[in-house]
């Protein structure tokens, strides 16, 4: 906003003060031609466009931002990019058909998803109770291996846009080992589709117990060495460290969950606040810390992982055995073998398949913590074997809402990390 | 512990509340649409129920019976670890029910996208524009009357109306000038 006379005045001050009187500009030429033009350079509010195709914003949202310099006054997140029309979908397929949908909802766990919507059908139908145990567990060692690889997800990805490819590499080097051993449950690497309404599709494989157990410790050694990488590395907390601060009050005010919200000191998780499945029978602690910003959602994040692997450690000494899902034909598939040799199981599997589930007339809330915070399902029956209305409670949507408060203020160079921590999933805002 | 929120919700707005239920240990009220914003300023600021967190807002179209609409408030206290759905009836001829906004932050953009698949109106929104589907898209995809498989191209529609979207009108006007 310099006039004229004070960048020539300036530029006199700094570099022609030998023998210079005081109101007097006398620049060489190259410096008045510099100082000219610095005038004419435009100062005004700038709008730039950030996404949807960026490489940093890795859900596909775009960003406008309204720049003054490197300051953002204004911004608007605009998202979308990625809608399938997930609710429309399900509408039209039997119960049983929306597992791989709600795989592709938070695509980077999908194993919690699934046992989020499973949880659902099951309240309406009132049969949460009778889920056999042994299921329960295999969800809960499911889920909490995928929210490791959430987390580890949303932590490398974001410390790979900070510069820190090293990082990035061990942390997908984790990640793979807990992929494999989602391989080896369901089959699939990215969209397991492995629960089903009433339990899980099948049982544990014979080595899963000691695989899991070599996983553990190696995915531990990878923690930890990315936290030795990074943790004292004064480039990262400097972007890190009172960056994109929220407030706890602000960020319930946004229906903030999940890590994000015990970033700002709010100790809620439900796990522990409604445990559901077996969540009660395990010791792990609910991680909160303080300061809301990008440095707190990481610690949160890190610790996270730990108590993680400790549920899925705890919950392979306790399991117990036992069938994995319930016995109810009109609610289970039959066995492969009932279905070829009697005209019983034949009928069960028939009608599932045509008719889908029928599930009573009502509506049920659901809720589980899903990686990113609280996965709510909002089923409305009406009979059919068909949902009226199959609504997701996306946490990343409520989360992104909140982005635009944390950016306006910060520099355009912060808008990558801030971004990378609420770990906005496409997949699950856009729906 | 639901109930008791239930209870007093009832108890002190007993002429708001339409009707009460419980189901499957969930707990709602049908709430009159005049009055849906007393209610939940209530349900917010009461300390015995302290609702801090609108979890989710969204509608239900219960096509071919009247008032068509539902829109469903899910409400969940931090405190008192309780949650409760207030539900609104909204008619097909008159959408609008009165923003959440001055309320919970999170209501604008759970408005906005109820807005943008229902088709209902806010009252006092903000900025209540289109956020899952683009600018130019005609109707509102959630509604039961909408076909599951409807397409349609995206163009710039001449008749389409002005978008209320002032940073991307800015992008419109915003120059690119250079020194010369």
């Amino acid at each position: 906003m310099a006039t004229k006379s004070s960048i020539a005045e300036t530029l006199a001050q700094t570099y022609d003060a030998k023998g210079r009187q005081a109101g007097e500009i006398a620049l060489s030429p190259s410096m008045q031609a510099f100082a000219d033009l610095a005038e004419r350079l435009p100062t005004d509010e700038v709008i730039v466009n950030m996404g949807p195709s960026h490489p940093a914003m890795h859900g596909t949202v775009r960003v406008v931002l309204r720049i003054d310099g490197e300051t953002i006054t204004d911004a608007d997140v605009q998202v979308g990019y990625l809608h399938r029309g997930f609710e429309k979908e399900c509408e039209s397929s039997a119960w049983q058909q929306i597992f791989p949908y709600v795989d592709r909802l938070n695509y980077v766990s999908p194993m919690l998803n699934n046992t989020g919507f499973a949880m659902a059908v099951e309240k309406l139908l009132g049969i949460g109770s009778q889920v056999p145990e042994r299921a329960e567990y295999i969800r809960v060692i499911a889920g909490e291996l995928a929210r490791v690889a959430d987390h580890l997800t949303c932590v490398t990805a974001s410390l790979a846009e900070l510069g820190g490819l090293t990082a990035f590499f061990y942390g997908n080097r984790a990640r793979e080992h807990i992929w494999e051993l989602l391989e080896d449950l369901s089959g699939a690497r990215l969209t397991h589709s492995y629960a089903r309404i009433g339990g899980v599709a099948w049982d544990l494989t014979a080595d899963f117990e000691d695989k899991t157990k070599d996983k553990v410790a190696k995915v531990r050694g990878f923690i930890s060495d990315i936290r030795k990488l990074v943790e004292r590395n004064r480039i990262f907390l400097d972007r890190m460290e009172g960056i994109g601060a929220i407030s706890a009050d602000d960020a319930i005010s946004y229906g903030m969950t999940g890590p994000c919200l015990r970033a700002t000191g709010v100790d809620y998780d439900v796990r522990r606040a409604h445990p559901y499945s077996v969540y009660d029978h395990f010791d792990f602690d609910v991680v909160v810390a303080d300061g809301g910003d990008n440095l707190a959602r990481y610690l949160v994040r890190m610790e996270e992982m730990e108590q993680s692997l400790q549920i899925v450690e705890q919950a392979l000494v306790q399991i117990p055995p036992g069938a994995v899902i319930i016995d109810d034909p009109i609610i289970a598939l039959p066995s492969k073998r009932e279905v070829y040799n009697s005209i019983e199981g034949m009928i069960a599997h028939f009608k599932l398949i045509m008719d889908g589930i029928r599930v009573p007339p009502g509506e049920a809330y659901a809720y589980t913590e899903g990686g990113n915070g609280e996965l709510g399902f909002y089923v409305v029956s009406d009979g059919t074997g068909r949902p009226y209305k199959c609504r997701c409670r996306p946490p990343s949507f409520y989360t992104t809402a909140a982005m635009r408060q944390l950016i306006v203020g910060a520099n355009i160079a912060d808008v990558v990390p801030i971004f990378g921590s609420l770990n906005m999933i496409g997949g699950e805002c856009d729906r | 512990m639901s109930k008791r929120a239930l209870d007093i919700v009832a108890g002190k707005a007993p002429e708001a509340i339409l009707e009460t239920a419980s189901y499957l240990g969930d707990e709602m009220a049908l709430v009159e649409r005049s009055r849906i914003l007393e209610v939940l300023q209530l349900c917010k600021d009461d300390p015995e129920l302290d609702f801090r967190m609108l979890t989710d807002l969204t509608v239900v179209d219960w096509l071919g019976t009247d008032p068509r609409f539902e829109v469903v408030y899910l409400l969940y206290s931090l405190q008192h670890k309780h949650r409760l759905r207030l539900k609104v009836a909204v008619p097909e001829d008159d959408p609008v029910i009165d923003s959440a906004t001055s309320l919970w932050m999170a209501a604008n953009w759970a408005e906005r996208e109820a807005w943008d698949l229902y088709g209902i109106k806010f009252r006092g929104h903000p900025d209540l524009r289109r956020i899952l589907m683009y600018d130019e898209f005609v109707g509102h995809p959630l509604r039961k009357d909408y076909p599951q498989n409807g397409r349609q191209p995206l163009l710039r529609r001449p008749d389409a109306t002005p978008t209320d979207d002032e940073t991307t009108r800015l992008l419109e006007t915003s120059h690119d000038r250079r020194v010369e």
